[in-house]
């Protein structure tokens, strides 16, 4: 059997390795989208105390530290039984929000846009920030950069630090923010507010007013329907940082909605012997494979997800884009709601109504007159035993669940990330993209090695960003192998 | 134009932290560019094995090799880089004394693989599989790299130039270190710890430091500490006595006490016997007169009760790097 191997593709949490595998005729029998790196973070975090785990499950991840802070200290916050006051949760959204800013922003024009942007058939050498600077003009690049600064600052004002952040307590926050702190704030919200609508406003036009870009969103090569998966609010509006875990199937209905701790009674976690990172799946459903449909408990958590299991979005001009974003895609609503989309490429645009909700939201919580208020720690009393705490990860929803005796040492940890939530839809578009892109031995080249990667690109997996600001598109090769494992031919980019 | 020196960034057992402290140089890292072929992408290198395998010895001016030594895949990695780079930096804590993913070093790995994939409240795995480095499949073999044992640090396994501390390294202090190299200035003695001060943390904390004397540990939940005052003399088990200086002291600025991330000051090499050492000195046991040993005894055992967790305070970046290493296995 022939096989191509991309070893190893960008980044999901460090390494990660594509194996396709053509049968007699040529095409593709099946891919293996391999991790080969496991850290062990379940099994160390037991015996540790439970309030260090904001700052020890930061490092599983330098690029979404602010997740991992968000989630492990929302975990201690039940766990100690600790509800914080209302100027703390306010405190730590305000964080999260300038978190999402420069995170989505970084994604876009650095990983997920110059695919995008330049369209998957321009040269390799336009196809990177670079080329998208040349495009629409060398003031972005300046506003990209600009606008990571003084969100990191934020993050660092906020948070203590500008990586990995140390304020998150059990029941509350190390520290206040200034009048003058919160002014300044209340100024960076607005630019990125501006930046936000200017980034739709880039996308409409070099994307959207294109057909052959709308037609590429649209193709069967990048649709999947499966479950999806969000935090939602009261009135189910995309939350980042509280509310209750909504499924929705294929056909938009709601499947489940449950509350984070309730989480290991709805998702499974299977384990194949060729990759260490695990996939999770719907338990009430099953695992029936790398497939799609509503008999398939495969589910994906991305800005999409998000998107799908809405019914709106909590602020005016992101629900504008929101309403935009499925009639423009062609959803209509039914019983008020609209349809999934299930168009997996429109996760770059969902992001990007994301990225107008969160400076939308950064900006409300910076003028709220109880930001600045001291009032930011609840003492807790004994640790309960068990601790789960659940945020909108940018990559997906993000579960910490802890449990510790009664000194407050952890005796058992369990978490089930962001990127790892996407590990089988990653899995299935891959080889989907694979097989319409490879037929009887033809292979498409470097357009292959494009449509393969941006076929899991687009669920931002961890560490994109970081590793492509500066070479700007994701260096790719591909041995074709004939029957004996000799390679025959190799395609490569870099 | 002469040929740029090569930088590579590459990452191992690690976070990917260290490479948002590059990117976090911001506008500067534009200058980096300028100075540098910036072969910037972990996965570059990796994708280009063959090709970095095939540049002459020592053409990569320098390597920024940040993460710690977890899989087989790490240390080829390492070793490949270490031939091919004039001068090989250990970038972060990782590289340098191992970091979180050295608290690995308390268990084994077979416990390692249970937690994961055998005993855990989501796991469905009724066969008891568990990831082994070669599978066959319907259609082939499957390969993955070893999981080692143990966790090592960069200079565990080949020789390091230079060491640069920091989870993740402050940015100034990286933009220091590439001014220096990019204006030619003179390096220090190989072997040296660069991009951190040569004290304490405690000297640069801006906090008001009186006489220590602790009577009782604090977990930093159980008080709200006062703004100006030393953490360690509220009781609070702040690293800051036994640990570099030059990240400019952020977290106690945040009211939350250092954990230890700079690693053990100039001329320390053990960061956890230095800070043990330190809160020796400084425990207020009372007073001892008429007292038996036992009940000074005692006394210090109720103090240190408070600590449920020595290995995880005292070294919690530190321990693949320490002299205690980790748990062995008889």
């Amino acid at each position: 059997m022939n096989r191509i191997s991309i070893d190893p593709i960008t980044r999901l949490e460090g390494h990660g390795k594509i194996d396709i595998f053509l049968n007699e005729e040529g095409d593709v029998a099946n891919a293996y989208f391999q991790v080969p790196e496991l850290r062990g973070f379940e099994r160390f975090c037991v015996g540790r105390q439970a309030e260090e785990m904001p700052v020890i499950t930061n490092r599983i991840c330098g690029v979404c530290p602010e997740a991992h802070h968000m989630a492990a200290t929302k975990a201690l916050d039940a766990l100690f039984a600790a509800d914080p006051p209302p100027a703390a949760k306010k405190l730590r959204e305000l964080f999260y929000s300038a978190f999402y800013v420069t995170d989505h922003t970084t994604h876009f024009y650095a990983l997920g846009g110059p695919d995008f942007i330049m369209g998957p058939d321009a040269p390799p050498g336009e196809r990177n920030i670079l080329g998208v600077i040349r495009k629409v003009g060398l003031d972005i690049g300046r506003q990209v950069i600009e606008c990571r600064a003084r969100n990191h600052h934020v993050i660092k004002t906020v948070g203590g630090r500008s990586i990995h952040p140390v304020a998150g307590l059990p029941g509350g926050w190390s520290r206040p923010i200034t009048e003058s702190e919160r002014d300044e704030i209340v100024g960076i919200a607005q630019k990125n507010i501006d930046f936000a609508l200017f980034t739709l406003q880039v996308f409409e036009d070099l994307v959207l007013k294109n057909q052959a870009y709308v037609d590429l969103i649209t193709a069967d090569t990048y649709t999947h329907k499966t479950y999806y998966m969000g935090l939602v609010d009261g009135q189910n509006r995309v939350n980042f940082y509280d509310g209750t875990v909504r499924v929705v199937g294929p056909d938009g209905d709601e499947r489940v909605r449950y509350p984070a701790k309730d989480y290991a009674s709805h998702i499974a976690e299977r384990v194949e012997p060729w990759t260490y990172l695990k996939y999770p799946y719907l338990k009430d459903v099953g695992w029936k494979g790398f497939v799609d449909g509503p008999e398939s408990g495969v589910y994906a958590a991305s800005p999409l997800s998000r998107l799908n299991v809405s019914d709106c979005m909590a602020t005016p001009r992101a629900q504008e884009q929101y309403e935009l974003f499925y009639e423009t895609l062609g959803s209509g609503k039914v019983n008020g709601r609209y349809k999934p989309v299930h168009y997996r490429l429109a996760t770059h645009w969902a992001r990007l109504v994301e990225l107008l909700y969160a400076a939308e939201r950064m900006l409300e919580l910076a003028n709220d007159p109880e930001i600045t208020s001291p009032d930011l720690r609840t003492v807790p009393g004994a640790v309960i035993g068990c601790g789960i705490g659940c945020v909108e990860a940018p990559r997906g929803t993000l579960t910490h669940h802890y449990e510790a005796d009664e000194r407050g040492v952890l005796t058992r940890v369990n978490m089930i990330v962001g990127t790892t939530n996407n590990y089988a839809p990653m899995t299935m578009s891959i080889k989907k993209a694979a097989q319409q892109i490879i037929t009887k031995g033809k292979v498409v080249e470097e357009g292959m090695l494009n449509r393969i990667e941006m076929a899991f690109r687009l669920y931002d997996p961890c560490l994109s960003c970081a590793t492509h600001a500066a070479v700007g598109r994701m260096p790719l090769s591909v041995n074709i192998r004939d029957l004996s494992g000799e390679i025959i031919r190799t395609v490569s980019r870099g | 134009m002469p040929e740029k020196p090569k930088l590579a960034i590459y990452w191992a057992a690690s976070c990917g932290g260290c490479e948002i402290a590059v990117v976090n140089l911001h506008e500067k890292l534009l200058d980096v560019d300028a100075a540098f072929e910036f072969m910037f992408c972990p996965c570059l290198l990796d994708t280009k094995k063959k090709d970095i395998e095939a540049l002459p010895d020592k053409s990569i001016a320098i390597t920024l090799f940040n993460g710690a030594i977890r899989t087989g895949e790490n240390e080829e990695m390492a070793q490949i880089l270490r031939k091919k780079s004039q001068l090989l930096i250990a970038f972060g804590s990782c590289a340098c004394e191992g970091c979180i993913p050295g608290l690995a070093n308390l268990h084994s790995k077979k416990d390692i693989f249970k937690a994961v994939y055998l005993d855990n409240p989501t796991i469905d795995n009724p066969d008891g599989t568990v990831p082994s480095i070669s599978n066959e499949v319907p259609e082939g073999t499957l390969t993955i790299p070893a999981f080692h044992e143990k966790v090592k640090t960069l200079g565990q396994v080949t020789e390091v130039d230079y060491f640069i501390p920091g989870c993740p390294p402050e940015s100034h202090q990286i933009w220091n270190i590439v001014a220096a190299v990019v204006s030619g200035a003179q390096l220090p003695p190989l072997g040296s710890v660069i991009g951190g001060g040569c004290i304490s943390v405690c000297d640069e904390c801006e906090r008001v430091k009186a006489d220590k004397k602790i009577e009782r540990f604090y977990r930093n939940f159980e008080i709200t500490p006062e703004p100006e005052k030393c953490l360690l003399e509220q009781g609070l088990l702040c690293m800051g006595i036994a640990t570099r200086d030059g990240c400019g002291a952020p977290c106690p600025q945040a009211n939350m006490p250092c954990t230890g991330c700079y690693g053990p000051p100039e001329g320390v090499t053990d960061q956890g016997a230095r800070m043990i050492a330190a809160l020796g000195s400084i425990l207020d046991i009372g007073d001892s007169k008429g007292k038996s040993e036992e009940e000074i005894a005692a006394r210090v055992e109720a103090l240190l009760d408070r600590i449920p967790d020595y290995a995880g305070t005292f070294y919690k970046y530190s321990l693949p790097g320490s002299i205690i290493g980790g748990k062995v296995d008889k």
